[in-house]
């Protein structure tokens, strides 16, 4: 048990995003001006173990914009808690004045006129900076990769993950999970994986044909650090041969499967764990549910659904911290653990402003290396925009907008469908749309842009389908993205009923028509998970049709009426 | 460990699939059927039974089953959306190291695998997973 002392002291450092000084702290500092490198990086250390935790990359070696979102839906016991609270409601929750760099980093709302203010965040170079800074406090702090790192950008597709792999390994992380790698395909992930000086861990990784762990990714790694024991156990993403094209990796088998992580954590506090870390790709909510289901666990670091909190939840004695995606956050986790127990903790999640973050001089060096001979491509301009592009929200985002339009323009369609993932840096108005620009939302090793017909019944069959994905009120029936985009088809959803209810009023844009179940529709769409999917990549899909616009506009999306929420 | 609360939510919802997709019949009453021919109709308990499933199948054509029941002489499985529920039975003997089994169904749809024990009393236990089976391809 952890004392009620120890909590209370654990909950004023945790409550705030610049540790010790005091939460609210912020929001007092009126613009980047007065925000300094020292104030991001402020932290009393405390305890005797360090972790730093770092997630869902998607390949931005380089400082983005990425908005947050604004629709966010939590179901069942995750309605209206976070990370299912969004905009001025989260600031509320958080005490989080409007305008401050905060509400900049963490929640949605005034994006456009506060990028202009704040910059960019990420960039691996300022990341490098900061973990150097905190292996200065404490040198023995283990860094920890939740995946979704070799995949989402130019570089990294044309280098199967290579140029990700080479900066990461400067950062000498001393683990990792996975998701998006996968989708490079099990050879290369093998070499990759064979190749990497750090642990590639998943408890969940099983070889499909015989249901049985993988030597290539052991379930976790022993650290001895601060004269205590500390078992890391990796959790990859469940879902992986559903969401992603399970042909790219038929060898490889994944699930939940808590009932083995039940075992693993038995198996690490016999072994003499003090303290047992979960470093996971399952998403915010199906983490908390795990911490309720499998005892034992004292922090799991939550990556996969993206969300970014200033401070830990809590789940009985678990706390769950989820570091945001893009680069953008570095969560540092100090622990006080003693006598066979996590006594105490303090957290902070360090957004990185890469205007305020001074970049490392080594890595961007090893950055731009990576970069060097695609550059001219990458850099081309492509078009302009009006328009914030983003692409969080559980139904639409204005970079998917701009997809569907493309598809249905580009490939001749009624229809358009385009997958619910999060990644995806924003673009903000006035800015060029470079490739480079495209590539960050599209880039993947299954874009092909398909073209068919689907009837108006197997339409809301698909549309059913991925609603149940995300509105399922158990967790561990959530796969963690949003919903599928529609371009052309309008639809009311109702969140709170069952599968096969929540779909109805599905309406061709084009005529108004309600949709007919018999008659088949023309539909452009990319992401098949289906192999031998044939037509033009998505990324030349889409820059096409900017080349052709020129300067892109994208109107109020009220295609998805959206109730029960 | 056990699944209650999970199956609980999970059965809810697998229910409404049947009932408003109508693409896939209700065969829960054969599933039913068939359960009643072993147990007589009698009370089944529960707590001593147990399957691992996962909570959506990679692949409905073969989804990894396996059950733990100490104390059993007999687990029977069922599939309570297929056209055939009745899947396989295990007897266990004394002499038995362990009451536990592992196989792989085809399912034709979200449905539930129904375990029934019945234990060296002549006492019956139940317990059932619900796994769902979707068409998928939109990840975060």
């Amino acid at each position: 048990m952890i004392s009620r002392r120890d909590f209370l002291q654990v909950s004023m450092a945790a409550s705030a995003l610049v540790g010790a000084s005091g939460f609210g702290n912020w929001s007092r500092l009126a613009a980047q001006q007065s925000l300094t490198q020292d104030q991001l990086l402020e932290f009393d250390t405390f305890g005797n173990v360090s972790l730093i935790h770092i997630t869902d990359i998607h390949g931005q070696l380089k400082p983005i914009h990425f908005r947050e979102p604004s629709i966010n839906i939590g179901v069942g016991d995750n309605k209206g808690v976070v990370p299912h609270i969004t905009g001025a409601d989260f600031r509320k929750a958080y005490g989080i004045a409007d305008g401050s760099p905060s509400h900049y980093a963490l929640s949605s709302g005034d994006f456009s006129s506060l990028a202009q203010a704040y910059g960019r965040v990420g960039g691996l170079d300022r990341v490098a900076t900061v973990i150097k800074a905190i292996r200065a406090d404490r040198p023995d702090a283990i860094l920890l990769d939740g995946g979704d790192t070799w995949h989402g950008s130019y570089t990294c597709l044309k280098t199967q993950g290579q140029d990700m792999v080479n900066v990461m390994n400067a950062l000498k992380p001393d683990a990792m999970t996975f998701h998006w790698e996968f989708t490079l395909g099990s050879e290369r992930v093998q070499e990759i994986v064979e190749s990497l000086p750090f642990a590639a861990l998943g408890q969940n990784i099983f070889d499909a044909e015989w249901d049985e762990p993988t030597e290539l990714f052991p379930p976790y790694k022993m650290f001895e650090r601060g004269g205590t024991k500390i078992a890391v156990i990796g959790q990859a993403f469940p879902y992986m041969p559903i969401a992603n094209p399970g042909w790219m990796f038929p060898e490889y088998s994944f699930g939940i499967r808590d009932e083995n992580m039940n075992a693993m954590v038995q198996e690490v506090r016999a072994a003499g764990a003090e303290c047992v870390v979960v470093l996971s790709h399952n998403g915010f909510d199906v983490d908390k549910k795990m911490a309720s289901v499998v005892p034992g666990i004292d922090v799991i670091l939550s990556g996969h659904t993206h969300d970014a909190l200033p401070e830990p939840v809590t789940v009985g004695q678990t706390i769950i911290l989820p570091s945001g995606s893009n680069g953008k956050f570095v969560s540092r986790v100090d622990l006080d653990i003693r006598d066979g127990r996590m006594m105490g903790y303090r957290t902070k999640l360090i957004p990185i402003f890469s205007d305020v973050i001074e970049p490392d001089a080594e890595v961007a060096a090893l950055i731009d290396e990576q970069r060097a001979p695609h550059v001219a491509d990458m850099a081309e301009v492509i078009g302009q925009t009006d328009s914030l592009l983003y692409r969080r929200g559980n139904f639409n985002g204005t970079w998917d907008d701009v997809i569907c339009d493309a598809l249905i323009s580009e490939r001749d369609a009624e229809i358009a469908l385009s997958p619910g993932v999060r990644w995806g840096p924003s673009v903000v108005p006035g800015q060029d749309i470079t490739r480079e620009d495209i590539f960050g939302v599209t880039s993947m090793s299954y874009g092909k842009a398909y073209r068919t017909e689907m009837t108006g019944e197997f339409l809301q069959v698909i549309l059913e389908d991925v609603a149940d994905n995300i509105f399922n009120p158990d967790p561990y029936y959530q796969q963690g993205g949003d919903m599928v985009r529609t371009g052309g088809l309008g639809y009311r959803i109702d969140v709170s009923k069952p599968q096969g209810e929540r779909i109805s009023n599905m309406t061709l844009l084009s005529t108004g028509e309600l949709i007919d179940p018999a008659r088949a529709y023309v539909v452009a769409g990319w992401a098949s998970v289906n192999e031998n999917t044939e037509g033009p990549q998505i990324w030349d899909v889409v820059e096409n049709h900017i080349a052709k616009l020129g300067t892109v506009t994208v109107e109020q999306n009220n295609s998805v009426e959206v109730v029960g929420v | 460990m056990k699944l209650t609360r999970r199956n609980m939510i999970a059965i809810s919802s697998g229910a409404a699939v049947v009932a408003s997709f109508g693409a896939m019949p209700a065969f829960a009453s054969l599933a039913d059927d068939a359960i009643a021919e072993i147990t007589g109709g009698a009370e089944m308990g529960e707590g001593a039974l147990t399957i691992t499933a996962p909570e959506i199948a990679e692949n409905g054509n073969t989804v990894p089953i396996s059950f733990d029941a100490p104390g059993a002489v007999m687990v029977a499985l069922f599939a309570d959306g297929n056209p055939t529920p009745k899947v396989a039975s295990f007897k266990f003997g004394k002499l038995s190291p362990s009451h536990s089994a592992s196989t792989r169904i085809r399912l034709a749809g979200t449905q539930n695998v129904v375990a029934v024990a019945q234990m060296e009393d002549g006492s019956f236990q139940k317990t059932q997973a619900n796994i769902k089976v979707t068409i998928g391809g939109c990840g975060g």
